[in-house]
């Protein structure tokens, strides 16, 4: 094969499938959009028992982590996943399925080094990038408070 | 003999695939070859704890059933060539445990079929050994827990990307007996055109597959006319289309006598596979199965396979090198 690097990397675009964007992100935008509706369903009910908009919002998210981690477990998220992609991974839902299925697949090398040592594989550079944001926020607004 | 030809090593008679055995899982089992698998194992899990211990299983699964089909013992087989894809080859180590068969792992990645069956054929033919098996395997759980994602976790799949078979083919070979035999070889040269692309291994692949095909063409004299089936492992549709492309190029022209053993073993449309499949147990499970039945019939009488494999692990991707493509061929004659 007579090609350079760049020529090879350039034809394999050409030959390979894209992914088809265009459905990809309805999919997404009308999966997504259900799984916040679910959220906002939850929401209304927290308020209607009583519940300050705090407390509401606190306790939707809690409930909506929960279902994740359950549709996880019970191997269902997965699937919609297949079907829905940025609409199953962006909203909360998502991040609880991203910690509680490596728990689940690496319980087979203990709970300590397994489940434990493991348990963040996929979410932990958002966790470490999303504190460190945050932080670096913070510092600017606090050095812009005093100017 | 062995007769050494620029890169291409041809076998005079050559020694006998006497025996081969495929075992699969459920969705190779519903593919278009699942009557071809000597034995479908629908659990994924194998009735083991973990899937490595599964995958161990279909391993041991395949050896004993190939030295059984032959009426031999394992005590007779005095070699024992295997691999896997999962780090330092634990599956294959497990598996050969207990068959007291001396043992030489492998690593090719999903070339190691095709790898494991030169060079025990090579060995017979030296007459370093009378009798020897080669099996490898692949596990879709163990090979997406160890380079991709959790299975549960929830992510999408590139149009480009493989389905990891699960499944392991087994072949006994012998220097004396009945069956097809193994005339040739070609040891591949490890290409490294650039691609770091996990989701399309078939891009990565196909340079190495052509640069074996074009060797094996050139310095055997023999033409992709004598030979009613050319195979590669596990190119996948993307993979595919670049080999026939690019051979067609230098005047090697395949035809429809090409295919791939990923694009054999799934019905992508159906099984939702995309590209096809891949892994160790790949070309394996198809050359086992459906293809030595297809020569024992005698539609087939002259097979090329050029198993292919990605030289890669998750670490070597994620310090930024590419993919490295490996191919390795054999032929096999039923005349």
């Amino acid at each position: 094969m007579e090609m350079t690097k760049k020529q090879y990397k350039d034809y394999v675009k050409q030959v390979s499938p894209a992914s088809p964007l265009v459905a990809d992100m309805a999919r997404a935008f009308v999966s997504g959009g259900l799984i916040c509706t679910v959220g906002q369903v939850f929401s209304l009910l927290y308020r209607s028992m009583g519940l300050s908009q705090q407390t509401a919002g606190t306790l939707t998210s809690v409930t909506m982590i929960f279902l994740g981690a359950l549709l996880t477990a019970l191997n269902v998220y997965d699937d919609l996943a297949r079907f829905s992609g940025a609409g199953t991974v962006i909203p909360i839902t998502g991040f609880a399925n991203s910690v509680a299925s490596p728990a689940m697949e690496f319980r087979s090398e203990g709970l300590i080094l397994g489940v434990g040592a493991k348990m963040f594989t996929v979410a932990g550079p958002v966790l470490v990038y999303g504190i460190l944001s945050s932080a670096a926020y913070g510092l600017i607004l606090w050095i812009l408070q005093r100017m | 003999m062995i007769e050494k030809k620029g890169r291409a090593l041809l076998l005079g008679d050559g020694p006998v695939i006497t025996a081969s055995a495929a075992v699969g899982g459920k969705k190779e089992g519903e593919g278009p070859l699942g009557a071809s698998f000597d034995l479908i194992v629908k659990d994924p899990y194998a009735g083991e704890k973990t899937w490595e211990k599964a995958e161990c299983l279909l391993q041991k699964k395949a050896v004993t059933l190939a030295i059984n089909k032959a009426g031999r013992s394992p005590t007779e087989v005095e070699l024992l060539f295997s691999g896997d894809l999962i780090n330092q080859c634990t599956p294959s180590c497990y598996a050969a445990v207990g068959l007291g068969i001396p043992s030489v792992g492998l690593f090719g990645a999903c070339s190691t079929a095709a790898e494991g069956l030169a060079l025990a054929a090579l060995l017979l033919e030296a007459g370093a050994c009378d009798r020897a098996v080669s099996v490898t395997s692949s596990h879709f759980c163990t090979a997406e827990r160890q380079f991709r994602t959790p299975l549960a976790y929830g992510g999408q799949r590139a149009p480009t990307a493989q389905w990891t078979v699960t499944g392991s083919g087994a072949f006994l070979l012998e220097r004396q007996g009945s069956g097809p035999r193994v005339r040739g070889a070609l040891l591949g040269k490890p290409v490294d055109m650039g691609i770091s692309d996990v989701t399309n291994m078939g891009a990565a692949m196909a340079p190495a597959a052509c640069d074996t095909l074009a060797a094996f063409f050139r310095d055997s004299g023999k033409t992709p006319d004598d030979f009613d089936l050319i195979l590669t492992g596990d190119l996948g549709s993307v993979g595919h289309r670049i080999v026939q492309e690019q051979l067609g190029q230098e005047g090697i022209s395949l035809d429809d006598r090409y295919q791939d053993c990923g694009l054999l073993v799934y019905d992508s449309a159906r099984q939702d596979t995309h590209a096809g499949g891949s892994g160790c147990g790949c070309s394996a499970v198809v050359l086992a199965g459906h293809i030595l039945r297809e020569m024992a019939k005698g539609s087939l009488k002259n097979v090329l396979l050029a198993g292919t494999g990605a030289l890669m692990s998750p670490m070597s991707l994620q310090q930024g090198e590419s993919i490295v493509g490996i191919a390795h061929l054999v032929w096999i004659s039923a005349e």
